[in-house]
């Protein structure tokens, strides 16, 4: 379960950087007010009070913290709104700066006090902002985690029948998409090969874990799988007296690195309209005998992407000979 | 083969495409003996469908003789040789939808049915040369057509009917009788039918058939209203006489008892700002329809009447008059036509003459002047109400 955890870690450390952005909203918000309300007191404390340009630029700097405090308080993506506070702090640095060095006596103590205090809220946007990026990297599911998938879709024949054709493993790959053979090893027990993106096949072992024959069959992947997995899948009598509900529930371990990434990729935005594509499939093949084709999408269930689609219009020779690969 | 097909907005071209090849089992291909040009084709070509992509062969009322069956195709259905015309949803006639008679509904012809349900809520049927939402199925405006299902679908011509009598069984005839059908018609009925296009003109024949008392034609084409009148039904220009006002007068205040829209969502009226309003909103995508049939239908119906929706709708529209629908007890019934619940009936109502659908074709042409054909139909053109393709 060190998956786990490392999710738990992710989600602490989101925690945290949301927290801390939200904090420095407020503080933009109280710096912008107050510059925008008594820009004279400001400037006054700041030391720039002798100077004509401090008198437009402190309320434009108000309105910028205004700006800061709206993303950090009002958005998730605190990272990119803690960045612009780290350039505002930039600006805010160089033009001490340059007031301190034209400045002595009074004035001048107390620019140097205000651009120490800056100073250590700039450290402080700075810690954000990188760590904020930081979780924002690890979150896109480098670091794996778990994908919990449900469907469910109405089959108009007996659940005797829908059950047998599940049962019968060999069959999952004629509906669902990213399969390529389930091959039976025991009779609880099978071999399961799915297609991967670079040309390499995950594969598995799995057995059947707990069964009521008619009702439901519960499996799991043993020894050490690639991609850890396990599902149930249900059948229940519809309110209609002919018709079977069918609802599948899937869980996926996605490890880390390339594999995960690339697992993660493979299932695509959508991992649940894909199940809910294998599941409508599962019904057509029941109900109809085959996976129904269009000249849009010719290939059946390997049309892995809805779209683009070809144009419907027939294939050529070449194409409908080239199958799947044209 | 030649085929017509979508090259973008408002562009059709009729090229060289490969021939149609059996992909299921229970397909069959049907050489293309006659096709339409459907009111509905000029809402794809217009560009309010969307998912339609460049090359997209068209049409889905077409009829011929078939050439080839898939191996599951049983032959007490359907042999090579049969003369047949070809219904425009797909359906599989296993589901709970096709158990229902409800085929347009059907819920495993559209393999893209998670564009559609993005779209609609729960998927749609598949239809032939009808956009990529409704399948990305290649259509009849051609010499050859894929036929899936063709053991479901497909109604056997036996008897030496011509091409023109049955062709229109595959769409705008039974679509025009759903219409008039759902308005569930007494003998005291009078029925008033927005759109006088060819699906309009066979809403008011089977209103007719029906039994009501009076059926009124509402549209601002003179020549679209004499053919109407012609057929014995009641003129109403709506460029000349305020709707509502009118419907009034031909029916003692009441108002009409069942009101039919055979329009759909590229109205036209006389309304310079809600047109203008609609229109806008239309181009920028923020309503697909232009909904003023529907919108006047309601207001016009009598109260406790049913508005039958037969006139094709898109997505979504504004200033839909939910307070008249409500407060009097108005019935909305619509749907997309069960076009194989209908074939077989409507056929003997041809055969005994109480139909005649050759009464709206204005127009034949080769199926290579297609271009041409669309032209004149969507501009309304030399009087043209329906093309005929032939090829």
């Amino acid at each position: 379960m060190t998956q786990l955890a490392s999710r738990e870690e992710v989600q602490a450390r989101d925690d945290e950087v949301q927290r801390r952005g939200r904090e420095l909203g407020w503080m933009s918000l109280g710096l912008g007010v107050a510059q925008l309300a008594a820009p004279d007191a400001v400037r006054r404390i700041s030391g720039v009070d002798d100077s004509r340009t401090s008198r437009t630029m402190v309320p434009l700097v108000g309105v910028r913290e205004l700006v800061h405090a709206a993303g950090l308080l009002a958005s998730r993506r605190k990272g990119i709104w803690a960045w612009t506070r780290v350039m505002g702090d930039a600006m805010d640095l160089t033009s001490l700066g340059l007031a301190i060095a034209h400045r002595d006596g009074r004035r001048r103590r107390r620019l140097i006090a205000v651009t120490g205090a800056i100073v250590g809220i700039t450290a402080l946007d700075l810690l954000t902002a990188v760590q904020a990026t930081r979780a924002q990297r690890s979150g896109s599911g480098r670091r794996g985690g778990h994908m919990d998938l449900t469907a469910t879709a109405t089959v108009r024949k007996p659940a005797s029948e829908v059950y047998a054709f599940w049962r019968d493993l060999a069959n999952l790959p004629t509906f669902m998409a990213h399969l390529e053979e389930v091959r039976t090893t025991g009779d609880r027990t099978s071999h399961w090969t799915a297609t991967a993106p670079f040309g390499k096949d995950v594969e598995w072992d799995a057995e059947i874990t707990d069964e009521t024959p008619g009702e439901r069959i519960a499996w799991r992947s043993t020894g050490d799988a690639d991609v850890p997995n396990a599902g149930t899948v249900s059948f229940v009598p519809a309110p209609d007296g002919v018709s079977t509900e069918v609802y599948v529930s899937l869980v996926y371990d996605i490890p880390g690195g390339a594999i995960g990434k690339a697992v993660a990729k493979y299932f695509g935005e959508e991992p649940h309209q894909q199940l809910d594509d294998d599941l409508r499939r599962f019904k057509q093949v029941l109900e109809t005998g085959e996976v129904v084709r269009s000249d849009g999408a010719p290939w059946g269930k390997r049309a892995r992407k809805e779209f683009p689609q070809r144009p419907a219009q027939p294939l050529s020779d070449a194409e409908f000979e080239k199958g799947p690969e044209a | 083969m030649r085929a017509n097909t979508w090259a973008g907005r408002n562009k059709v071209e009729v090229r060289d495409v490969p021939d149609p090849k059996i992909l299921n089992s229970r397909d069959a291909i049907v050489r293309i003996t006659s096709t339409a040009i459907c009111g509905s084709d000029l809402h794809l070509v217009d560009g309010y469908v969307p998912t339609m992509q460049d090359g997209d062969v068209m049409g889905h009322e077409f009829m011929g003789e078939v050439i080839e069956v898939g191996s599951r195709v049983p032959g007490d259905k359907l042999r090579v040789g049969d003369r047949v015309v070809v219904p425009f949803p797909i359906a599989c006639g296993a589901c709970a939808a096709c158990a229902k008679e409800l085929y347009s509904c059907c819920e495993n012809t559209n393999p893209n049915a998670g564009i559609a349900e993005k779209m609609f809520g729960h998927p749609v049927a598949g239809i032939f040369g009808y956009s990529h939402l409704t399948g990305g199925f290649a259509g009849g405006q051609a010499q050859y057509a894929r036929v899936p299902f063709a053991d479901v679908g497909p109604l056997k011509i036996e008897s030496d009917l011509t091409d023109e009598q049955v062709l229109f069984l595959s769409d705008i005839l039974p679509t025009g009788y759903m219409g008039a059908e759902m308005c569930d018609i007494q003998p005291s009925d009078v029925v008033a039918v927005w759109g006088a296009g060819p699906v309009g003109q066979f809403a008011m024949d089977s209103a007719r058939v029906l039994g009501a008392a009076k059926v009124i034609a509402i549209d601002k084409e003179p020549y679209r209203l004499r053919m109407a009148e012609q057929a014995g039904h009641i003129p109403v220009n709506f460029d000349e006489v305020d709707v509502r006002s009118r419907l009034l007068e031909l029916t003692g205040g009441r108002g009409p008892d069942k009101c039919i829209d055979a329009v759909g969502l590229e109205a036209t009226h006389g309304s310079a700002h809600i047109a203008a309003y609609d229109r806008v909103k239309q181009a920028v995508r923020s309503e697909t329809e232009r909904p003023h049939a529907l919108r006047q239908a309601i207001m016009s119906c009598r109260s406790g009447g049913v508005v039958s929706v037969i006139g094709v709708y898109g997505g979504l529209l504004d200033k839909f008059p939910a307070g008249a629908w409500m407060n009097r007890s108005l019935t909305l019934r619509t749907g997309q036509c069960h076009v194989q619940r209908y074939m077989r009936p409507l056929l003997e109502r041809i055969e005994r003459g109480e139909i005649d659908p050759t009464r709206i074709i204005t127009h034949r042409l080769p199926l290579d002047e297609a271009e041409r054909g669309f032209e004149l139909f969507k501009n309304k053109e030399d009087n043209c109400e329906k093309v005929v393709l032939k090829s």
